[in-house]
């Protein structure tokens, strides 16, 4: 398993555009992908659906944590914190 | 009927009269079977899931024509929900456990949309409007009844508790005089694409609005926020003499908007624009804009991994002098940091960071940065009046070496700059310490131009972006406008010119005000141009100097505004 924590320095945070671009990019993995908001303290949701993304209100500022599992987990990881690090440059 | 008065929140300006035509949702009674056969179940939502994905993108594609791309784009969400992962798989769940595709499908959009409604940003909680609007339609293919458009035979104000994206761009626009909504507000879709349409829209109005009839006559004034239901005779005439005036006054400022604005007794105001990009820059030229009073150069930084080369931002300046022409185009230097985070920049989470690490502060740190962005702007001016202004200045010195560096830059580039020779410095005065030491920065710069928005909420102490402290956030507040004056008169001694760019600038209670304290310029957004012309014209520099002094002395800013129609004679 592999887990990754990340600052969210987009300004409308994981909303409508980004949220898809961050499940699409989820999906792109056949590991088992959940995120959480560390900041609203809630619990685990499916990565790869923009339903529940949405539903963590995550805003500018807030820190998520991400957790991969699967064949290709450290690459899933790893491509969704620089996809959110990079305040998803080129991918809007 | 009674005559009364409903009040909601402003969602699109205009006024409109018609009868109201109510969308009553029908009580969505959905079928509930706990024996159905999974498979059959399966087959019908796929079935029910292929044809709402038509209708979208059927309603995306007409909504891309009528009111642009952005609008489109809530339609590319609503196709992404319909495939989603987590509404289908529990869907799916409860289909395998002998649920109807129906009640399934039902309960699980009804999970999410709960879900996003106990957000607290009202952005997030718009999305339950589209889960449930996807939702709906999905459910409409199941149980073999299409929703049923909204028909309108003839011109009426829409009114309902809230209406789905797709159910406002499937109304005959033609047709829509006005829409009155129960709930919402300015962010909502339906608010949004009233605006791009050009539809007044009220929002927020209550339950109430729901208890209307058919066929109620309505006059909307989306500006105001206001519904007025069977208006008296008196109500009516009121409320068309002031459309037809707003409606002729707004071609007439159109028409002369080209012109110059030139006071009554010959004195003359420079009218120019804000902008952040070349379209907007187009658009400012089209209303008569007399230059750029201020460029923002942030467009060409944010949401990027690295900072914009030299070449690429010199083409990016050059775009837009090319639109100006021989007008002059003011460049503010990057007004980033704080509130607004660079990722090539260190990023420091800040508890004030209006009163924190930006523009100046951070460039000057990075004059690496600084300089590109100088020499990329002294390339692109070559030949045309630009002038370079730098953000946020608080001391003396912080201004000296920006300076410096401009003429350090300048060195390296012989031939470079504007028409003349000469490089026009300046500096916004938005921080109350530049305020209090006008007379001594005016001495070194060339001109003034007067940020409203930031020196009212660092006068007022308010942050601009509370709701709670908004009612401070008034620049026409006599403490902001003594300002104004102080920094006018300063500026005045020294021979430079000032300018005003915040909103207050194209604010048309503050317009005569400021011009009667001596403005040379106003710069504001393109649409406020015509508008601001008018105004200046209607008005002798004499009565608006009388105007102003009388201003400085009133207690708050709603005894200027006040005060400003009553001397504008009262109409407004």
């Amino acid at each position: 398993m592999k887990t990754v924590h990340v600052r969210v320095i987009n300004e409308v945070g994981l909303h409508a555009r980004t949220a898809a671009v961050f499940a699409a990019e989820a999906a792109r993995f056949a590991s088992t992908i959940r995120v959480r908001s560390l900041t609203r303290d809630g619990g685990w949701v499916d990565a790869k659906s923009i339903l529940t993304v949405l539903t963590l209100g995550v805003e500018q500022g807030h820190e998520i944590e991400i957790t991969a599992e699967g064949p290709d987990e450290a690459e899933a990881a790893s491509a969704l914190e620089t996809l959110i690090g990079t305040d998803f440059v080129g991918r809007l | 009927m009674v005559e009364r008065v409903l009040t909601g929140v402003p969602a699109a300006p205009g006024l409109a009269e018609g009868p109201a035509v109510l969308r009553r949702e029908e009580a969505a009674r959905v079928p509930r079977r706990a024996d159905a056969a999974p498979d059959v179940e399966r087959r019908r939502l796929a079935a029910a899931r292929a044809a709402a994905r038509a209708e979208i993108e059927e309603l995306r594609k007409r909504v891309a024509v009528t009111a642009g791309g952005a609008e489109a784009a809530i339609f590319a969400a609503h196709l992404m929900f319909l495939d989603d992962d987590a509404l289908l798989s529990m869907t799916g769940a409860s289909v395998a456990r002998g649920t109807n595709a129906e009640a399934a499908w039902a309960d699980a959009v009804e999970h999410f949309a709960e879900q996003l409604e106990h957000l607290t940003d009202p952005t997030f909680r718009a999305r339950a409007a589209d889960v449930r609007d996807v939702g709906r339609r999905v459910l409409a293919h199941l149980s073999g009844r299409p929703a049923a458009a909204l028909e309108l035979p003839a011109p009426a104000v829409v009114v309902a508790r809230d209406l789905a994206p797709s159910e406002v761009a499937s109304l005959d626009r033609a047709r829509v005089l006005a829409l009155c909504l129960a709930h919402g507000g300015p962010t909502s879709h339906a608010a949004i694409l009233a605006r791009a349409w050009g539809v007044p829209a009220v929002a927020g109005l209550g339950e109430a609005v729901m208890d209307l009839n058919d066929g109620d006559r309505l006059l909307v004034d989306g500006g105001r926020g206001e519904v007025i239901v069977s208006p008296g005779d008196t109500q009516r005439r009121a409320f068309h003499e002031r459309a037809g005036r707003a409606a002729r006054q707004e071609q007439a400022e159109l028409a002369t908007s080209g012109e110059a604005a030139v006071m009554r007794d010959g004195r003359r105001v420079k009218i120019e624009a804000n902008v952040g990009s070349v379209e907007e820059a187009v658009e400012a030229v089209r209303v008569g804009a007399e230059g750029i009073g201020l460029l923002r150069t942030e467009f060409l930084f944010l949401n990027r991994r690295e900072a914009p080369g030299e070449d690429e931002q010199s083409t990016a300046y050059r775009a837009v002098l090319d639109v100006m022409g021989h007008r002059p185009v003011v460049l503010r230097t990057l007004d980033a940091g704080g509130d607004k985070p660079l990722q090539y920049l260190p990023v420091h989470a800040e508890a004030n960071p209006f009163l924190g690490y930006r523009a100046i502060r951070v460039l000057l740190d990075h004059p690496d940065l600084l300089k590109a962005q100088l020499r990329a702007m002294l390339r692109a001016g070559s030949g045309r009046d630009l002038r370079i202004m730098f953000p946020m200045v608080a001391t003396l010195d912080e201004l000296r070496r920006a300076r410096a560096l401009v003429d350090e830059v300048r060195g390296g580039l012989p031939g470079a700059g504007p028409a003349g020779g000469r490089i026009r410095v300046g500096m916004t005065v938005e921080v109350p310490a530049a305020v209090v030491l006008a007379d001594r920065f005016a001495r070194e710069v060339d001109f003034f131009s007067i940020g409203t928005n930031d020196l009212t909420q660092y006068t007022m102490a308010a942050d601009r972006g509370n709701e709670m402290v908004a009612r401070l956030h008034d620049g026409c507040h006599p403490a902001v406008l003594r300002q104004v004056h102080g920094v006018i008169e300063a500026g005045h001694a020294a021979g430079i010119w000032i300018g005003v760019c915040g909103e207050l600038a194209g604010d048309p209670d503050a317009v005569p005000v400021l011009v009667g304290l001596g403005i040379d310029e106003l710069s504001m957004a393109p649409a406020s141009i015509p508008q601001g012309k008018a105004i200046v014209r209607r008005w002798t520099y004499a009565d608006a100097q009388r105007l102003a002094a009388e201003a400085l002395d009133l207690d708050s800013a709603e005894a200027v505004r006040a005060l400003v129609h009553v001397r504008s004679g009262g109409d407004e």
